[in-house]
C-alpha cells in the first residue's frame, strides 16, 4: 500500500446506471423477485445481478421474470464465492461501484440512497447496530459480535460496529480488489474482506441503516451454535490477521 | 539379528510398494512429481528391510535405543510431510475449481443474453 492511495481523491456521486446491484441467492424462491422488484422500483437505472449460488428452487427464473440479470454458478460457492463472481462482472463490465444486498428481504433497497450518500469511502458497510432500526441480538451470539467489532474497528481504524453485515456498497477501486481477492471463507466474505481492503489502503466508512425482520428463517440463538460462532470469528480474524496481503 | 521370517515378511511388503507405485506410473496414474517421494520411500523400505543394520547404526548415532522407534518416527514425519502437501494441492485445486464455477457463471450469462431472440 502507498501513501498517494491513501489520500488520492475518491469519485463521488456515481452516476446511477453505473450502479451494480448484486444480490448472492441460494434457494430464495419465495423473496427473491420481491427484493429484486423493490431494488429496480428503488433504483430504476442500475443494474441489478442475482447470482444464483446453486440454488435447486426457482430462484433463479423467479430472479429473471422480476427483470433481473441472472449468473447461475454451477455448484455452490457460498456467499464470497458468489459475490467475488459479482465483483468480477462488475469489474470487467466497468461498473462505478457494486452494492451488495442479501436476496432474502432483510435488507431495505430505498437505504442503498443511504450508502450512496457516504462521501469519501472505498466501502460503506450498512450497519444494524450503528444506532437506528430495532435489530438486536442477544446472549454469547452478541458478545461474539461485541469482540468481533471492537478487535476489527482496532484493525481498520475506523468504527465498524456490523462487520458481518452484508449490506454494503463498494467503489471501483475497492471492487477491482474484490474481483480478484475476495475471500470465500466462512466469515471470510465479511470480516477478512475489510482486512483485505483496509491493508490494500482503502477507507472503510459505515453508515446507520434500518433491518428488517427477516421474512423467513431466524437467527440462531443455541449457545453450542453461538459458541462454534465465537471460535470461527477468532479464527477468521487471527486468520486475516496474519495472511499475507494479496499482491 | 531380527527373525529371518520378519525379514522376509518386510522385504515382500516393501518390493510390493514398490511394484505399486511403478505400476501406477506406468499406466499414467500417478504423476511424475508425486511419484518421486514414493519411489524414494519404497526404495528405501526395501534398503532396511534388506539390510537392518542400516537402522541399527542410524539409530546408534542419533541416541534411539530400539531402532524400531526411529523407523516409526521416520514414518510419521514422512506421513506428516506427504498429507500436508496433499492438503495444499487439495486448496490449490479448490480455489481453481472456484474460480472456474465463476467464469462458468459469466459465460453462461453472456451465452444466454447472445442467443435470446431480440424482443424488438
Amino acid at each position: 500500500m502507498t501513501a498517494e492511495d491513501v489520500h488520492a481523491p475518491v469519485l463521488r456521486r456515481i452516476d446511477p446506471a453505473e450502479l451494480l446491484v448484486v444480490l448472492p441467492a441460494l434457494n430464495e424462491q419465495d423473496s427473491v423477485g420481491r427484493v429484486v422488484r423493490e431494488v429496480r422500483a428503488a433504483q430504476p437505472e442500475a443494474t441489478v445481478l442475482v447470482v444464483d449460488d446453486g440454488s435447486t428452487d426457482a430462484t433463479a427464473e423467479r430472479a429473471a421474470s422480476a427483470g433481473a440479470l441472472v449468473m447461475r454458478l454451477p455448484f455452490n460457492l457460498g456467499v464470497g464465492g458468489a459475490m467475488r463472481a459479482g465483483y468480477r462482472y462488475g469489474h470487467d463490465r466497468g461498473f462505478a461501484a457494486v452494492v451488495q444486498v442479501d436476496a432474502d428481504g432483510q435488507h431495505d433497497a430505498a437505504e442503498i440512497e443511504q450508502l450512496l450518500a457516504v462521501p469519501d469511502a472505498d466501502v460503506v458497510i450498512g450497519s444494524r447496530f450503528a444506532g437506528r432500526g430495532e435489530y438486536a441480538v442477544r446472549g454469547p451470539r452478541r458478545w461474539a459480535m461485541r469482540l468481533l467489532s471492537r478487535t476489527l474497528s482496532g484493525i481498520v481504524g475506523t468504527a465498524v460496529t456490523d462487520p458481518t453485515s452484508g449490506f454494503r456498497l463498494v467503489h471501483r477501486r475497492a471492487v477491482a480488489l474484490f474481483a480478484e481477492h475476495y475471500p470465500e471463507e466462512y466469515l471470510g466474505d465479511t470480516v477478512e474482506a475489510l482486512v483485505v481492503a483496509h491493508r490494500a489502503g482503502l477507507t472503510i466508512r459505515q453508515v446507520p441503516v434500518a433491518m428488517r425482520v427477516r421474512s423467513c428463517g431466524r437467527a440462531s440463538t443455541d449457545p453450542v451454535r453461538s459458541a462454534v460462532y465465537l471460535l470461527r470469528v477468532v479464527v477468521a480474524v487471527g486468520l486475516a490477521m496474519v495472511r499475507r496481503a494479496p499482491r | 539379528m531380527p527373525d529371518l521370517r520378519l525379514s522376509i515378511i518386510s522385504i515382500i511388503v516393501a518390493i510390493a510398494a514398490l511394484g505399486l507405485v511403478f505400476e501406477l506410473l506406468r499406466r499414467r496414474r500417478l504423476r511424475e512429481k508425486y511419484a518421486a517421494i514414493w519411489i524414494v520411500i519404497a526404495v528405501g523400505t526395501v534398503v532396511v528391510a534388506v539390510f537392518p543394520q542400516i537402522l541399527q547404526g542410524v539409530a546408534d548415532l542419533v541416541g534411539i535405543r530400539t531402532p524400531s522407534n526411529l523407523l516409526f518416527f521416520g514414518s510419521l514425519i514422512v506421513l506428516f510431510a506427504v498429507s500436508l502437501q496433499l492438503s495444499r494441492e487439495v486448496g490449490l485445486l479448490e480455489e481453481q475449481s472456484r474460480r472456474l464455477a465463476e467464469e462458468v457463471g459469466t459465460l453462461t450469462m453472456r451465452v444466454d443474453a447472445l442467443e435470446k431472440p431480440p424482443d424488438d
